[in-house]
């Protein structure tokens, strides 16, 4: 028999009053995999989290968590689970050795309390109260909560919020790692190249609901949408250019002096391209294919405005 | 490409030891009391200066030999002010701060939560009776010997009740609401309460209000065992009373965050 998926989430809706945070949501992520819940604020990635966590009970579907329910079966569970919460989770005055010496107490075989705390960076911080600490050294406290006891799933909640560019880095190292020793990952995040870097499956949701998933490449290649941009003197005629494309391609001016052709971009196309230049005397500069990045399809899928 | 070794993280789930995880709970939140400077000043300093001023002072109608008669008071008020007013505050702000929710992510127990809590409010207990205890003998303290035993228990029972009074408390409200009404109530109990006045210097009906509240009974039961040697079941019983009743609520109202 298989092993059990790491996470299964099938038909999940959670209220708050009136809201549905989470509108029928489902979610597999497979064991030693890394899965990116992706989606802007108020999307409901850490509600679904929470659930998965044991923290909060479904209002209906069913969550398996390492083939567990994460509310009946908690005790059994929790040893099992690295949780990093958001905005993390301290005494206010403890020092974060005293913090992780706690929680590495709670599991058999904990990774060594010292070790962690100089390798997340806190060895210079280590007599700080919690509650003095910057909030990049918050965060990494909490995530080496989450590792401390050799868990076999972790959940992270906004792994790299608030977190300088080296400290970034230390985090999708440690992720990538988790992977490679078998650890399964589902993490939260906004940041696009992250879930693109470190996700074998991204999981985009918005309203509660799952509006995209699969790997990033077969996110960004769906179809055969790519896009070509150059770059040439500002005001040609798009109107010409557009009509010596063949049907289905368009092009446009997104900002003066750089073009966009989007559509099913071939090198039929590109020869188009370069000809039209060619004919109107036209040097074209860097110019390019390139698939959508992740932003492009979170964007198309969740909406260009402005969320409060 | 990265800088952990193969295997670093390979997975070794399994749960501690539970005598050591509650343990361990309960030393890190008593050194984190005693390491606040604002919870010494009302376990320890506030007491202390009310034990020196109220023996030396002759501010109150006390009976001679006044520090035998001030002395289970100030116990009293060191028990209510480390397990009701400073435990609800320290639990209002570890709400706020996420503590809770972060040890009920571990193999802890969910017991533990509170039964950590209670044990590191009693190791602090202790630090307070020592140091108080040293003082007034000092000052010429001569407890009743039969009475240190009653003593105690009602040391032990008035700390369940001030503590699951202190759960109830903090364990509800936003931190800063938490902190306005822990020390009014402080305030309120002292001064009516029958901590600093005598239950029965107090006008009539409060009187009978004051020998009900866990703050009376307390401070009536260690001076009738302190100073006359007596086992004060009727206190003993208001205290435990006070403890079944506040626990069982605040185990249903206790929110992680």
């Amino acid at each position: 028999m298989n092993p059990p998926a790491a996470v299964e989430v099938r038909g999940l809706v959670r209220t708050f009053g009136t809201v549905r945070a989470v509108d029928g949501l489902d979610l597999l992520v497979q064991p030693a995999t890394v899965v990116a819940l992706l989606g802007p604020n108020g999307a409901g990635k850490t509600t679904t989290v929470e659930v998965c966590e044991g923290f909060l009970h479904p209002d209906a579907g069913v969550v398996r968590v390492l083939g567990l329910d994460p509310l009946a079966d908690s005790a059994a569970l929790r040893p099992r689970v690295g949780v990093m919460l958001q905005g993390g989770g301290a005494y206010p005055g403890v020092r974060a050795g005293e913090m992780l010496a706690l929680v590495a107490v709670c599991a058999a075989r904990p990774l060594d309390v010292g070790w962690l705390v100089d390798v997340l960076g806190l060895t210079g911080v280590a007599r700080v109260p919690y509650k003095r600490l910057s909030g990049g050294q918050q965060q990494r406290l909490a995530l080496a909560c989450a590792l401390v006891g050799r868990p076999e799933l972790v959940f992270l909640d906004e792994p790299t919020a608030g977190l300088d560019p080296q400290a970034r880095r230390l985090v999708w190292d440690i992720i990538s790692r988790l992977r490679a020793d078998g650890v399964s990952v589902l993490f939260t995040t906004h940041a696009m190249e992250e879930a693109e870097a470190l996700a074998d499956q991204v999981v985009i949701i918005d309203h509660g609901r799952v509006v995209a998933q699969g790997s990033p490449t077969e996110l960004t290649t769906s179809g055969t949408e790519r896009q070509l941009r150059f770059g040439a003197r500002p005001g040609l005629d798009l109107v010409s250019l557009a009509t010596a494309l063949p049907a289905g391609c368009r092009a446009s001016e997104p900002r003066p002096g750089g073009y966009l052709v989007e559509g099913a971009i071939d090198p039929q196309v590109m020869a188009t391209v370069t000809a039209w230049c060619a004919q109107h005397g036209v040097f074209a500069e860097d110019l390019r294919v390139s698939r959508r990045s992740l932003e492009d399809v979170f964007l198309e899928l969740t909406g260009r405005e402005l969320r409060s | 490409m990265t800088r952990f070794a193969a295997g670093t993280f390979t997975p070794s789930p399994g749960r501690g030891s539970v005598a050591r995880m509650l343990l361990t709970q309960a030393r890190t939140e008593f050194v984190l009391t005693l390491r606040n400077g604002e919870q010494l000043l009302l376990t320890l300093l506030i007491p202390l200066g009310m034990l020196v001023g109220l023996t030396l002072l002759q501010v109150l109608p006390v009976p001679s030999p006044r520090v035998d008669n001030v002395t289970p008071r100030i116990l009293a008020l060191a028990v209510m002010s480390t397990a009701f007013t400073g435990q609800a505050i320290a639990l209002g702000f570890d709400r706020r701060y996420g503590v809770l929710k972060r040890l009920a992510a571990t193999a802890l127990p969910r017991w533990s939560l509170v039964a950590g809590r209670m044990l590191a409010v009693l190791g602090v207990v202790l630090v307070q009776l020592i140091v108080l205890g040293a003082v007034a003998a000092a000052l010429g303290w001569h407890p009743a010997p039969a009475g240190v035993a009653p003593a105690a228990l009602l040391v032990l029972a008035g700390t369940a009740a001030f503590g699951a009074l202190g759960v109830l408390l903090g364990g509800v409200l936003r931190a800063e609401v938490v902190l306005a009404v822990a020390n009014t109530v402080w305030l309120l109990l002292v001064v009516a309460g029958g901590i600093v006045l005598s239950v029965s210097a107090l006008p009539h009906p409060l009187s009978a209000l004051a020998a009900a509240l866990p703050s009376g009974a307390l401070a009536e039961g260690l001076r009738s065992a302190l100073v006359l040697g007596a086992t004060p079941w009727g206190a003993l019983a208001v205290l435990l009373a006070w403890a079944s009743g506040a626990g069982l609520l605040a185990a249903r109202t206790l929110r992680l965050s």
